[in-house]
């Protein structure tokens, strides 16, 4: 599964709470949930793989499976064309 | 010729009467008709604020066409997109066969949770 790489300068504040003291085994949310199509018109589903400036987050922090990650960018660039997720987002949450 | 699922989003602009953009809408839902594809599935969300300004405007009415056609359909319906000037922005895919089952069942209204929008499994 996904190797803790050592946290570089540039993180953002994910990084700093899940210490690998205590490292909880990440998965893959949609293989285990058995999700297979990723809507780009669903915000608010799409809310969760973009952190607070709109951007997405990377595998080392949500865990996903590189299959579904692709999924989950083309969706995300297709609902920014459409205005649904803006391109730079302030606090989005 | 094989009839492909297609699912097209447009936005419309929102200074437009209601009626005009019935015609416009209907104008579209006759080019796919015209072109050997039949609609399965039309979704109006009204409207809706943008994430971001489009040509100057913070908001729009979006509308979703889901429609089966031959593959010929797509080059005359985009270009109808783009010569309509009520028309903000589109975007055309082709759904495979797991889109087609979401899109099915989020009609039967099964994914809106009211707490969020939950994927149930498939």
């Amino acid at each position: 599964m996904s190797r803790i790489k050592k946290s570089s300068a540039q993180d953002d504040s994910f990084m700093f709470n899940n210490s690998p003291l205590q490292f909880k085994k990440k998965y893959c949310r949609f293989k285990k949930s058995g999700i297979k199509y990723i809507d780009y018109k669903s915000s608010e589903f799409l809310m969760k793989f973009v952190n607070d400036q709109g951007k997405l987050l990377p595998r080392r922090l949500t865990g996903t499976s590189l299959k579904y990650q692709r999924k989950v960018a083309e969706a995300v660039k297709r609902a920014r064309h459409l205005a649904i997720l803006p391109f730079i987002g302030d606090q989005l949450k | 010729m094989e009839l492909k699922n297609y699912e097209s989003v447009i936005i419309l602009t929102p200074v437009l009467a209601e009626k005009q953009m019935q015609e416009a809408l209907a104008s579209f839902r006759q080019l796919i008709t015209e072109q050997g594809g039949n609609i399965v599935r039309e979704e109006n969300w009204g409207l809706t604020k943008l994430a971001y300004p489009i040509a100057k405007k913070s908001t729009g009415f979006y509308h979703i066409f889901e429609f089966k056609a031959p593959g010929t359909i797509v080059a005359k319906l985009e270009l109808a997109f783009r010569r309509d000037e009520q028309v903000l922005r589109y975007l055309t895919i082709a759904l495979d066969k797991h889109a087609v089952l979401y899109n099915e069942r989020r009609s039967k209204g099964e994914f809106n949770k009211p707490k969020e929008v939950k994927e149930a499994t498939v």
